[in-house]
């Protein structure tokens, strides 16, 4: 790791101050990208501005129809929480599959949704529940947040404060994970919402991404059938040494299928 | 310079560290505890398995900054008077390792596993030990080990 200076920061007003007049700082959460990226001096920031133990961001409320979670909750809230268990039982059991329990107890959602990894789990959540990304700035819906591979509608300076799902009718998610990293390969999350069926993909494509054809036949059936023979846009899929294209364009349908009859389970 | 007052294995220390310092590193290097193993430089295999404030993590991606004020648990703090903790003597008895060297990381592993699950069916413990890779393979072993873990510990708090 390259010299850095660590910086433990009071409260996000701080960290949000710190980060505006240092712009090579990064923020620090749960560090479960950020360390090992470090390690290998693939990064270099000026400091660490560290926001992991603040308890203004670990908050996990459900309230008005919604479940509002602070960006600092780590996957071992999320995932041993009652109130995340009575009102979207889906996120709870996704959170308890991320990478591995060492990682579950240091890594944390804002984390994860900064970072937006094409494999990680979280993104699925956030955009199939139809979440609504709240920062020191502003309220970003999930539709106009994800921006390909490692990229989101963050500025720089911009930190994540907490997300807000609207608790759906019924939800599942269903993961093919790579057997060392624990990443998905694919994870589909579908969401039976108030404004309608929503289907988001991850670990396949370049990023999250909405199925439109999967919601719109949902739609019309909540069926593992009605997802067959559907078009899938699979030209950008990744494509390397753990899957080929065609290879992860199965996985979607099998994990979608797989999600539809969880989510009609649950109902 | 980063100050770390850090209390590990009950016992208080105070060290001066780089800012940069991992916490693996400090345990290791600092305060001579070499029992918590470095086994890979990518956060996968767990060998440096520690808990921090009661919750098991891999402590070559915690900075020992970070590890500030906190409460360390490493494999060194696991006996007590001279005696064996339930888990280091069932992975004696049931042989759960080969080389040993992932194994201060699946005892630590297991115990937040146990502490989690009291008593895990065969396909949770080997979900719960996910983030722990024993390369001389000797998993079926480590399963023993830590079922019987769970019993002994099991039948003390009845």
């Amino acid at each position: 790791m390259y010299a850095l200076s660590y910086v433990k920061a009071k409260s996000v007003k701080e960290a949000a101050e710190f980060l505006a007049s240092n712009p090579e700082a990064k923020l620090l959460s749960g560090g479960m990208t950020i360390i090992p990226t470090l390690k290998q001096r693939l990064a270099k920031p000026s400091h660490l501005v560290d926001i992991g133990h603040l308890q203004e961001l670990r908050g996990i409320e459900a309230k008005g129809g919604k479940l509002v979670v602070g960006a600092g909750a780590k996957h071992f809230d999320v995932a041993t929480s009652a109130t995340v268990a009575k009102a979207i039982p889906a996120l709870a059991e996704l959170a308890g599959i991320i990478g591995d329990p060492q990682v579950r107890n240091m890594g944390t959602m804002g984390g994860s949704i900064a970072n937006n990894d094409p494999a990680a789990d979280y993104p699925a959540a956030v955009l199939g529940l139809n979440a609504t990304v709240v920062t020191t700035k502003r309220e970003i819906a999930a539709d106009q947040y994800f921006k390909g591979m490692f990229a989101t509608a963050l500025a720089d300076g911009e930190i994540i404060v907490r997300i807000e799902y609207p608790v759906p009718k019924a939800a599942a998610y269903s993961k093919f994970h790579h057997p060392a990293s624990g990443y998905a390969m694919a994870g589909v999350m579908i969401a039976d919402t108030a404004g309608g069926v929503r289907v988001a993909v991850t670990g396949a494509g370049p990023g999250v991404f909405r199925w439109k054809e999967a919601e719109a036949a949902l739609a019309k059936s909540m069926k593992p059938e009605a997802l067959e023979g559907l078009a899938l846009k699979s030209d950008d899929f990744n494509e390397d040494i753990h899957a080929t294209r065609a290879y992860r364009e199965n996985l979607v349908r099998v994990m979608a299928k797989r999600a539809v009859a969880k989510l009609a389970k649950s109902k | 310079m980063a100050k770390v007052e850090i209390k590990v294995n009950g016992t208080k220390h105070s060290r001066e560290v780089e800012d940069r310092t991992l916490l693996v590193d400090l345990l290791r290097d600092g305060l001579g505890l070499t029992g918590t193993h470095i086994g890979c430089d990518t956060t996968q295999c767990g060998c440096c398995t520690v808990h921090i404030n009661g919750r098991a993590v891999k402590s070559c991606t915690v900075l020992a900054a970070q590890a500030n004020g906190a409460d360390v648990l490493t494999i060194e703090g696991m006996a007590k008077d001279g005696k064996l903790h339930p888990i280091q003597q069932a992975f004696s008895e049931c042989h759960g390792l080969q080389c040993g060297f992932c194994t201060p990381g699946m005892i630590m592993a297991t115990a937040g596993l146990l502490k989690d699950n009291p008593d895990p069916t065969e396909d949770e413990i080997i979900h719960g030990l996910e983030g722990n890779l024993c390369r001389c393979t000797g998993y079926i072993n480590i399963i023993k080990a830590v079922k019987q873990s769970a019993k002994v510990l099991g039948s003390k708090k009845k």
